[in-house]
């Protein structure tokens, strides 16, 4: 097992900074109300200016008048945390976000697939930087280690177990994992680095710390396991953005839009999904939000098409006031196949099957609204075909209908009478003025036994204006003439 | 020859007054009169054909059965959205379909040109056939495209009446009934012939 370790030093700063397009005024995040709010964090513009963390709000203003205070919000920087987890996910079928602000993957079994190590971190940290996440990444053979790592001494990587100890044995005590008093109290016995912790007799270091540091510093040299839960992808997609100001123009709204969108591919792409149908929320201060509902053809998860198709939607939607959220919800989310293609096939990228295509004929106009044909063996054109349901093409199957293929194999080379091309499913009067009778008559009598008895005398009638009839009158009759065909 | 215009020749969106045509991929019509005035020498292959015939039961069917048969040998589906009547197993089987892949999509009028263009685009069809009633300009651009990209064949099968209508179908075919005749009244890559071509009696 390999685990990496990510974690997200600033999580709940750049969770606002990335829905906003201007990174450099200053802005913290404050927490508590009234004259207890205390900034928790300050992005670089606001630290420059002297802000930082622990500052009451009102210190902050002072120093900084023009600061973008926003309050931090818990629950968005956990469905920023599932966010991330779910982009983990197509790297690692093994995602654990147990841990706050950090997530950790089992990254063995996906090194032949990214070609290694170095390059599955070039791929992270490039996916982490265009999502607009600061981020430390580590790597150990037990998840433990790797948190340590990360957070200690960013990229750094420990392959084998060998290593392992021996960079662990770097990290000063503090940064070992180990809560504050114990950290603190070791550094007090002169404890400075993990590795003199390492060297000491186990039982007795247990007595001075505790079973539980003693615990921790098993898992870290992986002596013993920790069993973690494993994050489970949703099936919907339900995202939020809350605008710093309420705008009506479709201009500002592409920011927020884009970056919606681009976590919306990230989460397709790490179900290994594509979006059918997704629906944009446009939420306004007063009233129901305006709704655009997006379908597509194919299942797709292109940002860059994703936002063309949304922008086009947009830019013909009239918004009736002005926006304060947009929020993109879609639970439609079908398996993303890249068309299985021969070598030499030159159909076009956006092929899709037949079955697929079928599928979503019959989605829309209803479940028997695609169907074959079969002949069958019945001399009356009213039963000479049955519908062959939705079988495969290749298939015969259960149908009762005669295979085409079969009835030619076991007749021989097919010689019908002449039959006509279109049949009416049931025979009207024919309208159309008799020009003059081409073939006919030809008796057509069959069915006493089935109750469906039928004697007709079928004609191939030419009409005034050329058009070619198949017509019968009922046997030994001479009235007019019923139309049940066109030799079209 | 500049190389703007030379790729626009070769796909045929251009075409000079004189001079032969230049080859294209085509189906051949299985009526070597019309092949030899169609500037590809038969059905054009991704575009839309457009067969205009003044009634029903003249021939409109018997023009596009030879190519139909060839296409079912292809083993990809033809596909036959909302016709009008019900097609006779029995004359298609006669005039060499494979209706293994004949298949039938039942729709009403708008929901017809949907499913057309739904079948053009995915170029899972080996041909789609549709008979739209009333389909305005941008409809049938929409049906170009759809079976541009797709590399489909599409057949429109509308009334003369529409013989007017300005279309985007690369060809467009009237049928003429006494006596009759195939008027080619339009074919991308070459000037429509001046003389309509007979049209072949059906074999009594």
């Amino acid at each position: 097992m390999q685990w990496a370790c990510i974690s997200f030093p600033q999580l709940a700063l750049d969770d606002v900074l990335r829905r906003r397009a201007d990174h450099a005024s200053p802005l913290v995040l404050f927490e508590g109300a009234g004259s207890r709010a205390r900034v928790m964090a300050a992005n670089a513009a606001a630290r420059h200016h002297g802000l930082h963390i622990g500052q009451s709000l009102t210190a902050a203003r002072a120093l900084c008048p023009r600061v973008n205070a926003v309050e931090h919000d818990a629950a968005a920087v956990e469905r920023c945390h599932d966010f991330l987890a779910a982009w983990a996910y197509r790297y690692s079928s093994q995602v654990c976000r147990t841990f706050p602000q950090t997530l950790l993957l089992e990254v063995r079994a996906s090194f032949r697939l990214f070609g290694g190590w170095a390059a599955l971190q070039a791929e992270l940290r490039r996916d982490l930087a265009a999502l607009g996440f600061e981020h430390r990444i580590g790597a150990a053979p037990n998840p433990h280690a790797a948190l340590v790592l990360a957070s200690a001494r960013g990229g750094c990587a420990v392959e084998d177990e060998a290593h392992l100890l021996d960079a662990l044995g770097m990290l000063p005590v503090e940064r070992g994992g180990l809560d504050a008093t114990c950290a603190e109290s070791l550094q007090r016995m002169g404890l400075r680095r993990l590795h003199q912790l390492f060297a000491l007799p186990r039982a007795e270091l247990g007595k001075r710390i505790g079973a539980q540091a003693l615990l921790h510093l098993d898992r870290l040299r992986g002596a013993a396991t920790n069993a973690l839960a494993f994050y489970q992808p949703p099936d919907v997609f339900d995202q939020r953005i809350e605008l710093p100001l309420n705008t009506a123009s479709h201009e500002s709204l592409l920011f927020p839009l884009r970056r919606l969108l681009r976590d919306f591919s990230a989460f397709l792409a790490g179900r290994d999904g594509g979006a059918q149908r997704f629906t944009l929320a446009f939420e306004h201060e007063r009233g129901a939000p305006t709704e655009i509902s997006v379908g597509l053809l194919a299942p797709e998860r292109d940002p860059e098409l994703l936002f063309a198709i949304a922008r086009a939607r947009l830019d013909r939607t009239r918004l009736r006031e002005s926006v304060c959220g947009l929020r993109l919800v879609s639970d439609e989310l079908p398996a993303f196949t890249p068309t299985r293609r021969d070598l030499f096939d030159t159909r076009p990228q956006q092929a899709v099957t037949w079955e697929a295509l079928r599928e979503r004929l019959r989605a829309r106009l209803g479940e028997h609204a695609v169907h074959g044909l079969a002949l069958h063996p019945d001399h009356r054109p009213e039963r000479a075909w049955r519908v062959q349901g939705i079988d495969p093409p290749r298939g015969s199957g259960s149908s009762r209908g005669v295979h085409p293929a079969r009835a030619r194999d076991t007749n021989g080379p097919v010689s019908f009478p002449q039959r006509p091309t279109w049949l009416l499913a049931r025979p009207i009067p024919l309208r159309e003025r008799v020009a003059r009778i081409l073939a006919g008559p030809e008796r057509i009598e069959s069915g006493w036994w089935d109750g469906a008895d039928m004697r007709r005398d079928y004609y191939v009638i030419e009409t005034a204006s050329h058009q070619r009839a198949w017509a019968f009158r009922p046997a030994g009759d001479d009235g007019p003439f019923m139309l049940q065909g066109w030799f079209a | 020859m500049s190389a703007i215009l030379q790729p626009l020749i070769e796909t045929g969106r251009l075409w000079r007054g004189q001079g032969t045509a230049p080859l294209r991929d085509a189906l051949p019509t299985g009526f070597d009169a019309l092949d030899r005035v169609l500037p590809g020498g038969g059905w054009p292959r991704a575009a839309l054909s457009e067969i205009l015939f003044p009634a029903d039961g003249v021939g409109e069917l018997r023009l596009l059965l030879p190519a139909l048969a060839m296409l079912s040998r292809e083993a990809h589906p033809i596909v036959l959205i909302a016709p009008p009547y019900l097609p006779f197993p029995a004359a298609w089987i006669a005039a060499g379909v494979d209706l293994r892949y004949l298949q039938i999509v039942q729709a009403d009028e708008h929901d017809a040109l949907w499913a057309a263009e739904q079948c053009l685009r995915s170029a899972a069809c080996a041909a789609v056939l549709c008979w739209p009633r009333q389909a305005d300009t941008a409809t049938l651009r929409r049906l170009q495209l759809a079976a541009e990209t797709g590399q489909t064949i599409g057949f429109l099968l509308r009334p003369a009446q529409v013989a007017a209508q300005a279309s985007m179908a690369a060809v467009r075919i009237g049928i003429e009934t006494a006596p009759p005749r195939l008027r080619v009244l339009k074919c991308r890559g070459g000037n429509p012939p001046a003389q309509a071509v007979a049209f072949v009696a059906l074999a009594a």
